[in-house]
């Protein structure tokens, strides 16, 4: 199109091949040394059994197989559709990075860095892996606070790091333009690698030690029988197998739903871009550190003396929505128009580089998930199938952590820490449309790199699942937000009031809402006020005979041979004696039970109870959560309301607390009023089945009038149960948490014969004692106005020694203190945990510390009673509900 | 601070014209260092080391920056002109070929000495626009954009017309009207003379009139050439005459001494002819089966870079001057178009340039470059207005034509013009995707690019074709992408350093209706 000379002066519309040929000829070198590891003709047949099978030869599949074998496991297969390391792992970036938002998350990047470190010894292939630390940038105060909350966050783990000023940055990487810095946050433990070869490293020590892998065979479906994996169909032909595990990455979501019996596997593609440019005129030391620079949307790497810098922009693209044969993984186009935001942030962030040559854009799509967290664990429907994918373009840092945690789920029945937030229970068949996911991820893509306050909310992929009640809590003010795709009001902003500041605000300081919601919490206090609380899950467990009592008994730790009518707060326990659930139970009739637990325990929690019920035709379990609209009345006037409204006393002496009964408000008949609130305040849950939920709001709202009575929010909600020391499951409880470490023994049936799951284990701490404690620390010279709030996951100092995590937070507006809630631990000299003692808890001076700032604390093992206006009520009449929000 | 950075220019310029007319010393100087710059050859590379010049002139001279402008000020400039026509496809008595037409220009000289002008023949069909570049002042130029169309379209009338005309004017009765002028605000006619140009054309006229024959026509092509030559020598005979007015005698010497060339381009239906006098140029847009854009060239240059110009000019003149009539590839060493219209000064014999001279205005006296008689001037005239005419058939594939003064062609390579004129009609530069092919660029280049492109996309869209096309002339890197900073510098240059970066530059594109083609 151009006369010669011209030519020089155009780019041509001509395509680059896809992949550069890197130093060091890779893609030759991994065939050959494929070759012993897996024969890559169909001439060799597949075994007929195994018993585990790996679907998914990248980073992530080859790091559960290592694992597996490490745990002692043989006959494992691995299978790969094209070439071991031929999807998102070929084009991965190489970095290791420990800064990550959630602590699991860096303990598994933290081990994944010690494992590829420790590979090319114990393999013999190279790695490249190289120390290089890294630098996470702080253009502003807000990221520079986030910075340092991570930074206290990683101190907990062990993982050294440094705040540090502008100026080391510029020691520590020259290139780097310092003049918009307010900070960063350096991690010299951070490494770059060859995800490729890191890869071949883990598929040769695995096959070194019996894994069969098996390229260019595609998994077709899974055969499952009676709810187990019985076998995988391949092209190939099939395998018998006890253990399946779907590591198919972008793939996954697929492979999921071309199982017999579908699963959900909630991720979606997005494109993700990264530069490679040539050797910089001084060629760029491979061991210069990695730039993370958030603000910017930018990571940079060197790269072969050159740079390797991509970055998670506002606008993704996403792909594969409609499957995998719209475009071959390897044949992605680049997007320069797309990258140019990320170019611009790249050359401000290091303008020397404008004169450096482009090598390459490099497209390598990745996965990401509803919630930015990777999907971990075994599917809620089908016994022995695994997941482990959606790793949201961290796969590299997660592999080994990941790949670790996965065996050991296989192996032992549970990881050896803590995963919930990881768990794929966390999602359900309604976080599986398409439609959902590509808009969710969209958001999500962009949000890796976002700044990230106290109470942030996705935007995307809201309004799926709403009480009938939605529409008019709306016009009147409520603000929104989402748990497990259900709608649920925050605090209600009051007319007049600047609405558009309200959704924007975004700090880490006292939030706008300071005020609503304190409104709303001394309503709560003084009146009475109505929260819709209809999000719950609520199963409903009957039988013909005594097995759902005798289900319940073993499940529960709590006894629930109680009168018909009564409720029991009780903790589902796993065997060693941790936190699955925690429910109320209510027997409705003799063999009739209504469990109430947490939003996001509905897929969860199903499979747990399934799990351990006997298979009897005479036992029914129904999820019934969509059926009742859930309204909690809370205040000292509640009652008042209630009786006027059914012509039926409500005073404790008629109503004792935790107590049900089935009678009518208004005109509504069969409302289940409950004598709980989750709050430790009086007042009742309704039960209302969903036909009648609007005329028993209105009649509430307008009978309440003259008690005082508004709607209030989950904010207040919160403020309301910390306060009272409420920990709930999902936050404060975990499945490594027992009822005597957070002291919840009187819920404990130790007194009975019964037996129930992890009544071994809690009997044996019950003798050595907690090792760990729950408590809570109401922070002392906390200037509420002007300091950082607390959130969760702040370390806690006893006489200037590190001993524990916060959990939660909140304002208590009684207290007109900042409580938080967390755990302590406590080492002997040796190391080894010792006993925590309420001796321990009272004798010690406590420090927060919220982004390297330390606030004194005093340590409370019990609520501070005598500080509530409403404490004339006697002890036992206090509820001591709990668990709900989150 | 300003001396420093223009220092930093003049490094820049060599190799670039001053003028069209040059004080000979300083003509032989510049020239001799580096001859006027083949477009085709040598473009890529002067302009390459000209962005270099440029690039460390700026970058040194912080005094520079206080002269860059903001997006929305280079776009006031860029648009001050700009104008665009849209003829209805159906005016109710035949489909047009033409859609419309967007014209601009952008000063360099101040005042701009190119004209530009375009009309609808109410009386015959048909469209004519036209550029004029003129030089040594833009009195021709003005001249001829007001008065060519005029006698274009009279020598197109048929007998009858011409003889109705006549008589309305014989008689005082309103005429109908000949043309309907499509003209920017800032186009504008001479008052004072045309009570001069109306008589000039009547005398034409009522000489058609007096040769023409009923039922016969003459051609198109015929017809311009006659419009030409017959526009050229009225100015000539104005000058020579003069008038009682001083001003208006001073006006038409003004005129006649300086030149101008003319480009014009008259459409009818699926008859596009070119006629051409000079070195403006006309280039139609052909879109290729794949959708890409080529350029067809409808006019010839008359420079010294078109060998039968050359042949021409000396097959008119003895052997004797064949060495001195192009000399250092100008006309007698001084003009670069080798066809003009005014410049007498080419044309008349000495003896009638003296006495004309003499007999006019004082003003005159103080103008050095009137009083200025060529060397080696035997046998004049050396300069004819005689336009060289293409005749082309349209074809739906034909989608544009660019009219363009040569401060546009020497800017921007055709196929390049082609290219942007195209894609921008067309709007497909929004789909071809960037690709680093295997081309040396640096990250710093992809940004620019990048950032020209978004910027394309967004609101600040040129809505007018000839405005885009300025904004690359002026603007484009060596992407052959518009680069911002690039564009400012250059319009924010000062007045007396405009001229030397770039010339005047005048464009009209008429855009063609492929529909209507086809069907005819």
């Amino acid at each position: 199109m151009h006369s010669g000379g011209c030519s020089v002066r155009a780019l041509a519309p001509v395509l680059l091949p896809r992949w550069l040929c890197v130093p060091g000829a890779r893609p030759a070198r991994l065939r050959g040394s494929m070759r012993f590891l897996s024969t890559d003709s169909a001439s060799v047949a597949l075994p007929a059994r195994a018993r585990v099978v790996i679907c998914g030869g990248g980073i992530v599949g080859t790091s559960v197989a290592y694992h597996l074998v490490k745990l002692g496991w043989t006959e494992v297969v691995l299978l790969e559709q094209g070439r071991l390391g031929a999807g998102t792992t070929r084009f991965c970036a190489g970095i290791v990075s420990v800064a990550k938002p959630l602590s699991v998350e860096s303990k598994m990047a933290d081990y994944s860095n010690a494992l590829y470190e420790r590979l090319e010894e114990e393999t013999g292939v190279k790695t490249g892996f190289v120390r290089t630390g890294s630098l996470c940038l702080a253009q502003n105060q807000d990221r520079f606070l986030s910075l340092k909350r991570l930074a206290s966050r990683l101190k907990v783990l062990g993982v050294s790091c440094n705040i540090i000023k502008p100026k080391d940055v510029a020691r520590l990487h020259p290139l780097v333009n310092i003049h918009d810095l307010v900070g960063a946050l350096h991690l010299p433990g951070d490494s770059v690698v060859s995800a490729p070869d890191v890869n071949h490293a883990l598929a040769v020590a695995s096959a070194a030690h019996g894994v069969q892998i098996y390229e260019h065979t595609s998994v077709n479906h899974v055969v499952v029988k009676k709810g187990h994996v019985k076998a995988v169909e391949t092209d190939r032909g099939s395998i018998e197998c006890e253990y399946f595990v779907n590591c198919a990455g972008q793939w996954a979501y697929e492979l999921g739903q071309s199982s017999e019996v579908k699963v959900s596997v909630p991720l979606h593609g997005c494109e993700h871009f990264y530069l490679l440019t040539k050797p910089l005129s001084e060629p760029l030391q491979n061991d210069s550190p990695v730039l993370i620079d958030m603000d910017g949307r930018i990571y940079a790497r060197a790269w072969h003396g050159g740079i390797l810098s991509g970055g998670f922009e506002k606008n993704p693209k996403p792909i594969f929505t409609e499957g995998r044969n719209q475009l071959e993984i390897q044949n992605m186009q680049e997007d320069w128009d797309h990258f140019e935001p990320m170019l611009s942030a790249l050359l401000r962030r290091m303008p020397g580089l404008e004169s450096c040559e482009i090598q390459q854009l490099v497209n390598c799509p990745e996965s990401f998930t509803p919630d930015m967290r990777c999907l971990m664990g075994e599917t809620p429907g089908i016994y022995g199938y695994f997941v482990l994918a959606g790793m949201n373009s961290s796969g590299l840092s997660f592999a080994g952590g990941a790949g670790k945690y996965l065996a050991e789920w296989i192996t032992y029945g549970y990881p050896s820490t803590s995963v919930w937030h990881l768990d794929i229970k966390r999602f359900g068949n309604l976080q599986s449309s398409r439609t959902f996911l590509r808009h969710r991820v969209m958001e999500v893509m962009p949000l890796l790199y976002e700044l990230k306050v106290p109470r942030w909310d996705f935007q995307t992929g809201r309004q799926l699942r709403t009480s009938p009640l939605y529409d008019r809590l709306d016009t009147q003010g409520a603000r929104w937000m989402e748990k497990h795709g259900f709608e649920r009001a925050k605090y209600f902003v009051p007319a007049g009031k600047d609405l558009l500041a309200l959704d924007q605000s975004k700090t880490f300081y006292k939030p706008d809402w300071f005020d609503i919601v304190g409104a709303e919490v001394k309503c709560c206090k003084e009146a009475v006020c109505v929260i819709d609380m209809s999000s719950f899950t609520k199963f409903e467990l009957t039988s013909a005979g005594d097995q759902a009592l005798d289900l319940l008994q073993r499940l529960c730790a709590n006894d629930l041979d109680v009168p018909v009518g009564h409720i029991v707060h009780t903790g589902m326990l796993n065997q060693r004696g941790g936190y699955e659930n925690d429910c109320s139970v209510v027997r409705i009739s003799k063999n009739s039970f209504f469990i109430i637990s947490p939003t996001d325990q509905q897929v969860h929690c199903w499979s747990w109870i399934k799990k351990h019920m006997p298979s009897d035709p005479q036992l029914h379990l129904e999820d019934v959560s969509w059926k009742y609209t859930a309204l909690n009345l809370i205040g000292p006037r509640a009652m008042d309301v209630l009786s006027e409204l059914s012509y039926v006393s409500m005073t404790p002496e008629h109503f004792p607390s935790l107590f049900c009964k089935e009678m009518s408000v208004g005109y509504a008949n069969g409302i289940r009023v409950m004598s709980m609130t989750h709050t430790g305040e009086p007042g009742f849950m309704l039960y209302i089945p969903i036909e009648y939920a609007l005329h028993v709001y209105n009649e509430v709202m307008s009978v309440g009038q003259k008690y005082g009575i508004r709607n209030a929010g989950y904010y207040a909600l919160r403020s309301l149960r910390i306060e009272k020391f409420f920990a709930f499951w999902g936050q404060d409880l975990d499945s490594f948490t027992t009822p005597l470490e957070c002291g919840r023994e009187f819920r404990v049936k130790f007194d009975k014969d019964t037996d129930f799951l992890g009544r071994d284990a809690l009997l044996r701490q019950r003798v050595e004692g907690v090792t760990r404690r729950f408590v809570m620390l109401i922070l002392e010279d906390h200037d509420t106005e002007l300091d950082v709030w607390p959130w969760w996951g702040e370390p806690i100092y006893r006489n200037g020694e590190l001993v524990g995590v916060t959990t939660s937070s909140a304002y208590s507006y009684t207290l007109q203190r900042h409580v938080c809630l967390g755990f302590l631990s406590s080492t002997n000299t040796d190391g080894s945990p010792a006993a925590v003692t309420a001796d321990f808890i009272n004798r010690g001076d406590y420090e927060v510390d919220i982004a390297g700032q330390k606030f004194p604390a005093k340590a409370k093992l019990y609520p501070f009673s005598s500080l509530f206006t409403q404490q004339k009520r006697r002890k036992d009449d206090m509820e001591l509900s709990n668990f709900q929000s989150k | 601070m300003i001396m420093a950075a223009t220092s930093q220019v003049f490094r820049v310029i060599h190799g670039r014209r001053f003028g069209r007319i040059l004080v000979p010393a300083m003509t032989f100087q510049n020239c001799s260092q580096s001859p006027h710059p083949c477009i085709n050859a040598t473009q890529p590379h002067s302009f390459e080391q000209r962005r270099q010049h440029q690039v460390r002139g700026y970058r040194t001279s912080p005094a520079w920056h206080t002269y860059y402008l903001t997006p929305p000020q280079v776009n006031s400039i860029l648009k001050a002109n700009e104008y665009s026509f849209k003829v209805p496809e159906f005016d109710g008595k035949h489909l047009s070929s033409v859609m419309g037409f967007d014209s601009n220009q952008l000063p360099a000289n101040v005042p701009i000495e190119d004209r530009r002008s375009a009309a609808t023949c109410l009386q015959t069909h048909g469209m004519l626009y036209g550029v004029f570049d003129g030089h040594a002042g833009c009195a021709c130029a003005q001249a001829v954009s007001e008065r060519l169309f005029y006698y274009i379209a009279v020598t197109l009338l048929p007998h009858e017309k011409l003889v109705e005309l006549e008589n309305a004017v014989e008689s005082g009765r309103p005429i109908h009207p000949i043309l309907q002028w499509h003209k920017h605000p800032n186009d504008y006619f001479s008052k004072e003379a045309s009570r001069l140009y109306f008589s000039s054309l009547r005398t034409y006229w009522q000489e058609l009139l007096d040769l023409s024959v009923p039922g016969e026509q003459l051609s198109v092509a015929e017809a311009l050439v006659s419009a030409f030559k017959r526009l050229d020598n009225d100015i000539s005979l104005e000058a020579q005459v003069g008038d009682p007015n001083a001003f208006l005698h001073y006006w038409v010497l003004r005129v006649a001494f300086s030149g101008a060339t003319a480009c014009v381009a008259h459409i009818d239906g699926n008859e596009l002819h070119v006629a051409n006098t000079g070195d403006s140029r006309a280039v139609l847009g052909v879109q290729e089966p794949d959708g890409s854009f080529s350029a067809l060239t409808l006019s010839n240059d008359h420079n010294a870079q078109n060998e039968s110009e050359v042949k021409r000019l000396q097959s008119e003149h003895p052997l004797s001057e064949s060495k001195t009539v192009v000399k250092q590839d100008r006309l007698l060493g001084l003009l670069m178009p080798f066809r003009a219209f005014g410049d007498v000064k080419f044309k008349w014999s000495i003896e009638l340039q003296r006495c004309v001279l003499e007999s006019g205005p004082d003003q005159l006296h103080e103008n050095e470059h009137a009083k200025f008689i060529p060397p080696n001037y035997h046998t004049p005239p050396y300069l004819t207005a005689e336009p060289e005419v293409t005749r082309h058939r349209l074809r739906p594939q034909d989608r544009f034509l660019v009219l363009g003064s040569d401060g546009l062609w020497e800017t921007l390579h055709r196929q390049e013009v082609v290219r942007i004129v195209g894609e921008h009609l067309t709007g497909v530069h929004q789909q071809q995707p960037v690709s680093v092919g295997g081309y040396k660029v640096t990250l710093g280049q992809m940004q620019g690019l990048l950032k020209e492109r978004k910027a394309r996309i967004s609101s600040t869209e040129d809505q007018n074709a000839a405005t885009h096309l300025i904004r690359h002339a002026v603007g484009n890197n060596e992407f052959g992408m518009v680069d911002h900073e690039r564009l400012s510098k250059t319009l924010s240059l000062p007045e007396e350093l405009a001229r030397m970066y770039r010339d005047d530059i005048t464009i009209i594109i008429v855009q063609f209706n492929p529909h209507v083609i086809g069907g005819q």
